[in-house]
């Protein structure tokens, strides 16, 4: 290729790799700042819960049976569900319980998975085919199915949600990054180090795993949609959050059957989870468009 | 072959370039002021790379920006260029498409990545004949007597890209040109991903349908050994600007830019013309 | 391509191995003891002892482990703690409505997903592209229980246009019995002629259908329009426009179907994910699938019958990955030469 007009799809990509989260981060496109814009109102919102919610009393085990079933009103924005409890409150901390519970899953998830990964690829070899197979064998199983089984084992709550999700996605980290990683170990400086004489830890932690970070985080953010939707069904199925945890999935399973004649009861709850949905994976696809440019 | 007595410049002139300048936001990567290939004959532009040498000769197609979609925007171009008598700057996407193939045709640096991998050599000669309005029995007579031409077996249309080597797929783009009835063939690096020796092949290929259609070609190259034994003509680029140009026995024998010299004795035993002919 | 073929298969029998173990595991750490799960909370201890010698629960571990392999392959699955069934016919009834509602759902994904994905890649850029790629990502956001919920409100409890709930009409087993041979409802019903059940099924099939191919059709617009995008940046699209195609052209007959690959494999990710997801469907309409069978065993803490669900749908998901493999050379002749 001898002019510069015209950048192929696989040559572009490699220099945006090499490029630190920081300085690929100053130039993102409307679509992720749109996504990380609404993300972050919903983690505003969930942390200032307890002073935002009108009735915070609700986010718990309040009752106030004279007020059952209100349609939504100026008192009651999101109107207030079977035991009089103000919808709009137990949304706000309903966002507290899904963004803990996306947090903690990314987090393990992602921390094993990257270490294992990292490892892998930069090991190569039978380590790599090892950690390999193991993934392949985790990954058979589809996230919400192990999570079911599991969440039979372990008594439903919400760490055994976090638990049961976590065990089931770190596998896409490990591939994600034991690929990444394995070609960032056939770099040059990764070469140099390692005539240098440092050792093979150090060279892993030092120089493998920060320039294989990209793409991982990318996808933690696209994940996240995925793991609140996984999670929200584990409680709808009753195998998470119990009362009187406000719970998004929980409130529409304990809404569902009022839906025809109550439908504030469900409707807000599910919109909590599409929207928060929909704002990790508009930070994901925007962040992801991004880095393959 | 005879349309290009129809076209309105006359005298067989298939390319004209006057005051080409292409822009990508302020910087210029490719200024020409002044480039004309006729009917027949071969000119060259050499350059290392980023020199603007590709930009221009897919300037002369509509092509610049083409996968512009990936990150790179507001090409800009301006000037005047006439191919095959239809002004590219100004002419629709239809226009551009009636004259792409059929009457100027690109043969690109890695001869099995310019062909569809999914797709047998035969079935996209017979679209693309389609797509100008040769089909049937038409379509077979001509795509077996272009493959001939180059020098393949037609039997090779039944292969896929990945099935023929390097120099087999390079000769089949010329040979899809051939089918098509183009008058001039743009060729961007067209043996630099070849062994020498298939590249002395294409060449040949390329030399006998000059020689014996009358066949144009406008030659983009880093390679002057290849350049001077073909080349009628010749543009010296650098840095998206002409530094030198003329005839290239001229060109060669006595280089009058810095540049040009630099590159000329960087060629070990450059075959002089006159020794060759 | 045979040894490609052998390796390919060594390492998916190597994954089935890995899936029974790891079940294995899991189901060994249920609380409570299963025994009395089986025989009852009133049960003697002799009873008890029997049921645990039935199960083989006093052997080591790996002694166990192997007693359970060795029954699976002969097609002992168990017992079901709740139905008193083995476990393999209440599959073999439940799987098949499972796999008609997955099967018409990732019919319209395929139909609706690629097409989109088509038209967001030429219009890249523009309104077009941003409203589908918007639409999809809010498909893909979609929490499916609440999806289902709201549309069998809105069109059935309230508009009555479909359905409440099940698979067909049961009252026309009485008027126009089905002769079964599949259990996948509509195929029997179409087989044997038999339109009343068929015109139910397929009336019962909408809501839950629509309701579980947003997902699928979501992120397969989005691939197809990212593979698209891709393909018409190589070089032979470049050669193909130079050829005299448009860009229609050359995304739809050119690059289209090197784009697929990708596509293809992603389906069969989609296909063991959408089953599960299905699950959620399945309790919303009440069909009659493994989704039911599955959550009615969660209750009752019923083992075998979570392990049959756990090891069939991983051992599809593993299956639906070999045949795509296989299929990429179909598609994409240079796989064929591995």
């Amino acid at each position: 290729m001898t002019a510069p007009v015209v950048p192929d799809a696989a040559g572009a990509a490699t220099p945006a790799l090499r490029r630190t989260p920081l300085r690929w981060l100053v130039g993102v496109d409307r679509l992720a700042v749109a996504g990380a814009a609404l993300l972050a109102l919903i983690v505003l919102a969930a942390l200032l819960a307890p002073w935002i919610a009108p009735h915070p009393e609700d986010g718990g085990s309040a009752t106030h049976p004279l007020e059952a079933l209100l349609p939504p009103s100026a008192e009651h924005w999101f109107g207030t569900d079977q035991v009089g409890r103000d919808v709009l409150s137990r949304v706000l901390y309903g966002a507290r319980t899904s963004l803990l519970i996306a947090v903690a899953v990314l987090a393990i998830s992602g921390g094993v998975g990257v270490v294992l990964g990292v490892v892998a690829g930069y090991a190569g070899g039978w380590v790599r085919d090892v950690i390999m197979r193991v993934t392949d064998v985790f990954l058979a199983f589809p996230a919400l199915l192990l999570s079911l089984a599991l969440a039979v084992v372990l008594q439903p709550s919400v760490t055994t949600v976090i638990v049961a999700i976590a065990v089931t996605w770190w596998p896409w980290y490990a591939r994600l990054t034991a690929s990444v990683a394995a070609s960032v170990a056939t770099r040059a400086f990764v070469d140099s180090a390692r005539c240098l004489g440092v050792p093979a830890p150090l060279i892993v932690f030092r120089h493998v795993l920060p320039n294989s970070l990209t793409p991982v985080l990318v996808q933690l953010s696209l994940d996240g949609g995925g793991v609140i939707l996984t999670a929200a069904a584990l409680s709808y199925l009753g195998l998470g959050a119990h009362e009187p945890t406000s719970e998004w999935g929980l409130m529409v399973q304990q809404g569902q059957s009022l839906f025809t004649t109550n439908w504030w009861v469900v409707t807000f709850p599910g919109l909590a989870i599409l929207i928060t949905a929909f704002a990790f994976n508009v930070l994901g696809e925007g962040l992801r468009a991004r880095l393959t440019r | 072959m005879s349309r290009a007595e129809e076209s309105p410049m006359g005298n067989g002139t298939l390319i004209r370039i006057r005051g080409l300048v292409v822009r990508i936001g302020d910087r210029v990567i490719a200024s020409v002021p002044e480039l004309d290939v006729g009917s027949g004959e071969c000119v060259a532009i050499v350059g290392e790379s980023g020199s603007g040498k590709t930009t221009t000769l897919l300037a002369a197609l509509g092509l610049v920006g083409d996968v512009s979609d990936l990150g790179v925007r507001g090409v800009d171009i301006s000037g005047e260029i006439t191919v095959c008598g239809v002004d590219v700057v100004a002419a629709g996407p239809g226009e551009l498409r009636g004259i792409r193939g059929s009457r100027a045709a690109l043969v690109m640096q890695s001869p099995q990545a310019a062909l569809n991998p999914t797709m047998r050599l035969g079935t996209l000669m017979r679209r693309a004949l389609a797509r100008h309005g040769v089909k049937g029995a038409a379509a077979r007579s001509r795509a077996e007597e272009a493959v001939k031409a180059v020098l393949l077996d037609p039997e090779i249309m039944r292969r896929y890209p990945h099935q023929v080597s390097g120099g087999q797929a390079q000769r089949f783009a010329i040979a899809l040109a051939l089918a098509l009835g183009a008058e001039i063939v743009l060729a961007d690096e067209p043996t630099s991903a070849l062994d020498v020796t298939v590249q002395a092949e294409v060449v040949a290929v390329l030399r006998r349908l000059r020689d014996e259609r009358g066949l144009a070609v406008l030659l983009v190259s880093h390679d002057l050994a290849l350049v001077s034994t073909i080349a009628d003509r010749v543009l010296v680029m650098r840095d998206g600007a002409v530094v030198e140009s003329g005839p290239a026995a001229e060109l060669f024998d006595r280089p009058r830019d810095a540049y040009t010299r630099e590159l000329v004795a960087a060629v070990p035993a450059l075959p002089s013309r006159e020794e060759e002919r | 391509m045979s040894r490609y073929l052998i390796r390919r298969l060594g390492q998916a029998a190597l994954v089935v191995a890995g899936v029974v173990t790891l079940t294995f595991v899991i189901m060994r750490l249920v609380p409570g003891d299963p025994a009395v799960a089986y025989a009852g909370p009133r049960a003697s201890p002799a009873e008890l002892a029997a049921a645990r010698q039935r199960f083989g629960l006093d052997d080591p571990l790996p002694v166990q482990l192997w007693n359970y392999v060795r029954d699976l392959v002969t097609g002992d699955w168990g017992v079901s703690l709740h139905t008193r069934r083995p476990v393999r016919d209440d599959l073999f009834l439940a799987f098949p409505a499972s796999l008609e509602l997955v099967a018409a759902a990732l019919v319209i994904a395929v139909a609706a997903g690629i097409p989109l994905g088509v038209a967001a890649a030429r219009h890249k850029g523009r309104l077009p592209d941003l409203s589908i790629r918007l639409s999809s990502m809010l498909a893909v956001s979609v929490p499916v229980f609440w999806m289902a919920l709201a549309l069998q409100t809105i069109f059935s409890s309230g508009l009555g246009w479909f359905p409440i709930a099940g698979e067909y009409d049961t009252g026309l087993d009485q008027t126009s019995p089905l002769r079964v041979y599949t259990n996948i409802t509509a195929v029997d019903a179409l087989f044997t002629g038999n339109w009343p059940i068929l015109t139910s099924t397929l009336h019962h099939l909408v809501l839950p259908a629509l309701v579980l191919a947003a997902y699928p059709t979501g992120v397969i617009a989005q691939m197809t329009r990212a593979a698209l995008i891709e393909e018409s940046a190589r070089d032979h699209a470049r050669m193909e426009r130079a050829l005299g195609f448009g860009e229609t052209a050359v995304l739809t007959r050119f690059a289209l179907r090197p784009a697929l690959n990708p596509v293809l494999s992603l389906i069969a990710l989609v296909f063991a994910y959408s089953i599960v997801n299905g699950f959620l469907v399945e309790a919303v309409f009440n069909w009659p699938g493994l989704g039911r069978y599955a959550t009615d065993s969660i209750r009752t803490l019923d083992t075998p019958s979570i392990a049959g669900v756990t090891l069939l749908v991983a051992a599809l998901y593993v299956l639906a990955n070999l045949a795509v493999d296989l299929l990429q050379g179909v598609i994409d002749p240079r796989a064929r030469a591995r």
